[in-house]
Formats: structure tokens, C-alpha cells, sequence
């Protein structure tokens, strides 16, 4: 296939047996089975590998959720049982993340019960640890921070929150931190502090004219809702932006291997290449790209006009209606696998030095521990 | 209810909505069912919108246009005269032209938007941003140019299933923080079109688990918040197989013979494993219609492009989504 030829073979046991690395995360578009696979690696790198390995998901699929023991959100890694890991000794745990309950910890440690039970009560606070654009990315960052500095395990993958861009992940952290330390909410809060030279008259005319503006149409509750929210987290910003800093430097760091998950479709396809430009400019370590739901004919010898033109045939003859259907059928899948080519190509082609592997399509879907280790024998052994 | 607000279908599509709005899961096709809906009901000389809201470009990207900026502007012609128009909302702009429409911001306002302050004003308030968005749709859906309404129908390409309850329930979300002011009018007049029977909420699935998963939670969320469902649209559906049963590797092989293919073993074990898997995967997909199907909603199936979705493909669904309706 053209498309594999150009790229160099994505070799995922490598990863998952390198002690130097330490965590995975996977990312992509939404609707590629990312979760899936991370699940799969994950099981992988505990059964095969012998890794004491965590996985952190996101928002997983109930049913597969359940196939690893997951039947509450409690933020908490637990032990998946019923896996295979006697000869390697490695051991797979995991977690759902609870996006208000790591926000409510994160409260917790920087400040004393008192605080933070007016945090708690503050409505600004309740609205943004729940509904935040961001905060899902945020606090996705800050559980694996947590894991990362618990030092319990060989292993951390992490799935990314099915964000409007795969990009989200990556910004909206430092958003909510840039957000968080205040500086705007400073000067919303009290325009006359910042104001006095010219230079900086119409920014603090305009801000004062803003303030009065979002006291018009948010009225003022909002504001002071927001003030006693500022006031409250005052002795907490430092430790937030500090925070996802500290993330960020971890994902830059050798022992962090980005894995992109893709489908041979135009979006998921244009989705991975942004984010693989942007790991490249971030200098964050891109491991390569996993291309699940690839279609392949079992019989490549036959392409899709030969087939198609002998099932006419074949209808026309008579009495080989069963042979024309299969024909039918597979003439359809030789001309999707012609195009899922063509659009994987438009990756491999912007970034030919990406290991990439693609994963056949599964007839079904997969829900279990079964299902998540033949989808990582096939991420391993294409 | 006033004539003009009466919803009409007077090309008989079959979808009366004046506002429809499009969701589905990631990956379903969601933008180009959007696209296709605006192109049909725009068929016949009429003129419709299609509209995003998630600063993705989903439509410029689709058509292979530059991107799209905060206007409406011609994006395709219809069948019989007809005009679709787009505009991507960028809750920014919303929220500028909002204020400028009852504050008279002017250059200040531009000012702010340098400093980051709008940015920051959308973020700090999580509903605010969804107002404006639905804001703009509904000023766009209601319009009037004299007599006339400025558009028959306005297709949303909304946010995916996960976050539509959220997006489209402004009223609660504004609530919890603005508890008077123009925000609260505002965000209750959206409400009131968005669960008037001039809205239709339609959701975009493909024949797998996860998808049709997502599209039984969402319509059970959407019902409980009030909103209309329209239809389940089920994407990229392929044709039945006639004969529909296994084959043997024998029956195969005389078949093969017959068409005056080669018939190796090669070749004949490659289709017979081909026609198992087609079998579990269609046996899958028709227990996911049957789930699908109690949900007792009008349901259309789209084709299967095996080229991808381009204009022409576009067009394809376009047909199917009138001829369904």
C-alpha cells in the first residue's frame, strides 16, 4: 500500500516495553476510538509487558467502561481484574475522570476546610468546575499529574477528552491558568487600580466602561459572586498556573510518547496533522500515528470494476445470487480501501518521517477485555 | 400564532421546521447532513442558511472554500434557483454586536477585543457564550426583509450529541449566573424558539454501538429538556444484499468459475472471510436499526458515498433527505 510505504512502521511494543517511558497519551479527533485505544495499549503494555500500567479515561463507552471494572465515577485507579498477567507480573488499573471532584482536591490542597468550603458555596464556582469550556482539559491534566508525581507506576495512558479541537487539550490548561491567576479578573474587579498613566487611558476608560457594561447585562450579582470567588482562591493562583505548568513539562519530556489516533477520514486525518504540527513546534514527543478502521479486502487480487462487472454478470447468468452479493460486497470494500489510502496519504505525505500503523476495521465492536487484546495484538502486529 | 411565525412547508419536504437543528456524535457526518439538509430545502428557488457555531471551519473545509468569516455570504446554489447562504458564528463578534446594538461601544468595544477582555467575558460566564451563538441563529431565523422572511429555513450545525442538551438549554445555564438584565431576556426569547414547534432537533448516527448509543441518550436528554426531536438520520448506510445469507467456499468457488474470475484457493478463502465478517457486521447493524426503530422517530437512511462527500455526493444526499422527508 502506497500510503504505509511512505511512512516507517509504527513499532508500539517498542514503546510499551521501554522502561524509559513512562506516559502515553493519546489523542485525536473525536469518534476514532481513542479510548479504545488507549484501553488496548494499556492492557498491552500490563499483559505483555509487564508494566504495572494505569489508564486514565475520559468519557469511556458504558459497556467498556464496565468490561474494566469501572461501574462508578470515583476518581480513583482501581484494579482490573480477570486479565492475563501471571507470566509478566504487570498489573492494569483504571480510572474515570471526575472533572469537579480533581477540581474540588485541587481546592482542597491549596487551602484550609474553612476556604474552601466558601469556594464550594460560591454559585461562579459550581458553574465553571462543571461547565467550563476547559475544564475537562484542565483537570485531565492535573489527575495525571497526580499519578505522574504518586510514582506508583511504571505506566501511565491517558485518553483525551472528546474536545471541540484535539488541540484543547493542549491549550485549554493554560487558558484556565492565565484565567485563574487573575490578572483580568484584577482588573475588571478594581479598573481605578491599573489606571492613571496616558498610555493606558483607553484601555482603563474602556475597562471601566466594561465593568459597567457586564454589570448591565449580567447584572451584578455575577460581579460580585466573582469578587468573593477572586477573593477566596486569592492565595491559590500562583499554585495553579505553577500546575499545569509543571504538566506541560512533563509532556515535553522524553518519557512521554504522544500517540495520535486517527480513522482514514478526511477530518480525523486533517485533526491529526494539526496536532502533529503543533507537538512539533512544542517540541513534545510524537510517537506516531495509529490509523484504526482501516478496510482491507482479504482478496487484493480482485479490485472493485472486476468485481463489480462479474456480479452483474453473475446476476444476469442466474443462479449465483449468493456469489454476487459477496462480490458486490467486495467490490465496495476494495474502492473504500482505495480512498481511506488516499486520505491517510494526505498525513503521511505532510509528516513522512511519522511512524504510523494501521488497524484493520473489527466486524464488530469491541466491548471487552477480549476485544481490547486483539486490538492491541493487531496495533503491535499489523 | 401569528401567520409569520407559522411553520410551513410549501415544497412538501416533509420537514416543516423553520430551525433545524443538526447533532450527532463525532464522526457521524454531522456537517455534511447539515449541508445537505440546507441544499435540499433551499430547492426550488428558496433560500436557506447553514450555520456553525464551533469555530471548527466544518463547512469551508466541506466545500473547499476559504474560510468562512462572522457574515452570511453565498455558499451554493440550489436546484431550481434556490441559495444556500452560510455564516460561522464567532461568539466574539456576537457578543460585540450585541453590545454595540444596546451600548454603543464603537471603538472602545475594538479596544477591549485587542485586550482579550470579550474572550474573557464569554469564559467567564459558561452560559454566555451559547446565548450569543443561539442568539444570532435565532435573530437570523426570525428575520424579515418587508413581507418576506430573509430565510425559508436555517440549518445549525450544532454541537456534537455529548454537549447538545447543554448548548441549546441557554435559559438554565444563564440562570445560575445572570439573574437579571438583557442576558436573561435574551437567553429566555431563544429558549421559547428553540422549544416552539418551529424548531426540529435532528440527530446524525452511523450503524455502529457508540454512535447509536450516544443518539438514544441524547434523544431521551433532549426530550426531558423540552426540546422537539425531528428525525434519526442514519449516515452512510449500505444497500441490502438481496440473497443475505453465508455462502460456502464451494458455492464461491463455482460462482467465481462461472463469472470467469480466477478461483485459487487464495481467492476464494480472501471472500469467504470477507463475506463472514460482512455478515456479523450487518447482523450487528440491523439489531442497531431494530434499537433505533423504537424509538419510534420518523427515520431516514443516507447512502454510503464510496467516493467521500463532494459536491456531487452532496447533492446525492441532498435527494435523499427530500425523498425521505
Amino acid at each position: 500500500m502506497p500510503s504505509e510505504d511512505a511512512a516507517p512502521q509504527l513499532d508500539v511494543d517498542q514503546i510499551l516495553a521501554d522502561p524509559g517511558v513512562r506516559i502515553i497519551v493519546c489523542c485525536g479527533a473525536g469518534g476514532v476510538g481513542k479510548t479504545t485505544t488507549a484501553a488496548a495499549l494499556a492492557l498491552r503494555a500490563a499483559e505483555q509487558h509487564g508494566r504495572r500500567t494505569v489508564v486514565l479515561t475520559i468519557d469511556p463507552a458504558r459497556r467498556l467502561a464496565q468490561s474494566l471494572g469501572l461501574t462508578e465515577l470515583d476518581n480513583t485507579p482501581r484494579q482490573v481484574k480477570g486479565i492475563d498477567v501471571e507470566a509478566s507480573g504487570g498489573e492494569l488499573h483504571a480510572m474515570m475522570l471526575d472533572m469537579k471532584r480533581t477540581f474540588d482536591d485541587v481546592v482542597l490542597q491549596h487551602t484550609d476546610p474553612a476556604k474552601a468550603a466558601e469556594i464550594f458555596a460560591n454559585p461562579f464556582y459550581q458553574a465553571m468546575s462543571s461547565t467550563f469550556a476547559g475544564t475537562q482539559e484542565y483537570m485531565a491534566m492535573e489527575k495525571l499529574g497526580q499519578l505522574h508525581a504518586r510514582g506508583e507506576w511504571d505506566l501511565i495512558v491517558v485518553d483525551t477528552p472528546p474536545s471541540r479541537s484535539a488541540l484543547d487539550f493542549l491549550d485549554a490548561p493554560a487558558r484556565l491558568s492565565r484565567f485563574l491567576d487573575g490578572r483580568m479578573l484584577r482588573l475588571l474587579l478594581a479598573p481605578a487600580r491599573s489606571g492613571g498613566r496616558s498610555m493606558f487611558s483607553l484601555v482603563t476608560a474602556s475597562f471601566g466602561m466594561f465593568s459597567k457594561v457586564v454589570q448591565k447585562v449580567l447584572g451584578a450579582q455575577l460581579l460580585t459572586d466573582l469578587s468573593g470567588f477572586v477573593a477566596a482562591l486569592d492565595s491559590m493562583f500562583g499554585g495553579f498556573r505553577q500546575r499545569a505548568e509543571q504538566t506541560y513539562r512533563i509532556l515535553q519530556a522524553r518519557e512521554t510518547a504522544f500517540v495520535l489516533v486517527a480513522a482514514p477520514e478526511p477530518d480525523a486525518v486533517r485533526e491529526a496533522a494539526y496536532f502533529a504540527g503543533r507537538l512539533r513546534e512544542e517540541k513534545m514527543p510524537l510517537a506516531g500515528l495509529v490509523l484504526n478502521r482501516v478496510h482491507r479486502p482479504a482478496a487484493p487480487e480482485l479490485d472493485a470494476e472486476q468485481s463489480r462487472a462479474a456480479a452483474e454478470r453473475l446476476t444476469e447468468l442466474g443462479g449465483h445470487e449468493a456469489t454476487a452479493d459477496v462480490l458486490r460486497a467486495h467490490a465496495a470494500l476494495a474502492r473504500q480501501a482505495v480512498r481511506e489510502q488516499q486520505v491517510a496519504a494526505r498525513f503521511t505525505e505532510a509528516f513522512p518521517a511519522v511512524p504510523a500503523v494501521s488497524v484493520t476495521a473489527q466486524p464488530a465492536d469491541v466491548h471487552d477485555v477480549d476485544g481490547l487484546r486483539t486490538i492491541g495484538a493487531a496495533i503491535s502486529r499489523p | 400564532m401569528r401567520a409569520a411565525e407559522r411553520p410551513t412547508d410549501p415544497a412538501g419536504t416533509g420537514w416543516s421546521a423553520r430551525l433545524h437543528v443538526v447533532t450527532g456524535k463525532g464522526g457521524t457526518g454531522k456537517t455534511s447532513v447539515a449541508a445537505a439538509l440546507a441544499l435540499a430545502l433551499a430547492a426550488g428557488g428558496r433560500r436557506t442558511l447553514l450555520v456553525e457555531v464551533e469555530g471548527r471551519q466544518g463547512i469551508a473545509q466541506l466545500f473547499g472554500i476559504d474560510p468562512l468569516p462572522y457574515e452570511e455570504r453565498h455558499l451554493a446554489d440550489a436546484p431550481d434557483g434556490g441559495e444556500v447562504r452560510a455564516l460561522a458564528v464567532d461568539a466574539e463578534e456576537a457578543l460585540l454586536e450585541y453590545l454595540d446594538m444596546f451600548y454603543k461601544l464603537g471603538a472602545a468595544g475594538r479596544a477591549l477585543r485587542k485586550l482579550g477582555a470579550i474572550d474573557f467575558a464569554t469564559t467567564i460566564a459558561p452560559g454566555l457564550r451559547d446565548v450569543l451563538l443561539t442568539g444570532k441563529v435565532k435573530e437570523a431565523t426570525t428575520r424579515t426583509s418587508g413581507q418576506r422572511r430573509a430565510y425559508d429555513a436555517v440549518v445549525l450545525d450544532a454541537p456534537p450529541t455529548g454537549r447538545i442538551g447543554r448548548f441549546l438549554n441557554v435559559t438554565a445555564e444563564t440562570a445560575r449566573l445572570a439573574k437579571v438584565g438583557p442576558i436573561k431576556t435574551q437567553s429566555e426569547g431563544v429558549a421559547a424558539l428553540l422549544r416552539s414547534p418551529m424548531t426540529a432537533v435532528h440527530v446524525v448516527t452511523l450503524l455502529e454501538e457508540m454512535p447509536v448509543q450516544e443518539t438514544v441518550d441524547a434523544i431521551a436528554d433532549l426530550t426531558a429538556l423540552g426540546f422537539g426531536v425531528g428525525k434519526v438520520i442514519v449516515n452512510a448506510t449500505r444497500p441490502p444484499l438481496p440473497a443475505g445469507r453465508a455462502v460456502t467456499a464451494a458455492e464461491l468457488k463455482r460462482g467465481l468459475v462461472a463469472a470467469g474470475l480466477p478461483a485459487d484457493r487464495e481467492i476464494v478463502a480472501g471472500l469467504h472471510d470477507e463475506a463472514r465478517d460482512q455478515l456479523i457486521r450487518r447482523e450487528l447493524e440491523d439489531s442497531l436499526r431494530a434499537d433505533l426503530v423504537e424509538l419510534g422517530l420518523p427515520m431516514v437512511e443516507l447512502p454510503l458515498l464510496p467516493d467521500g462527500v463532494d459536491r456531487a455526493g452532496l447533492a446525492t444526499l441532498a435527494q435523499a433527505l427530500v425523498r425521505a422527508g
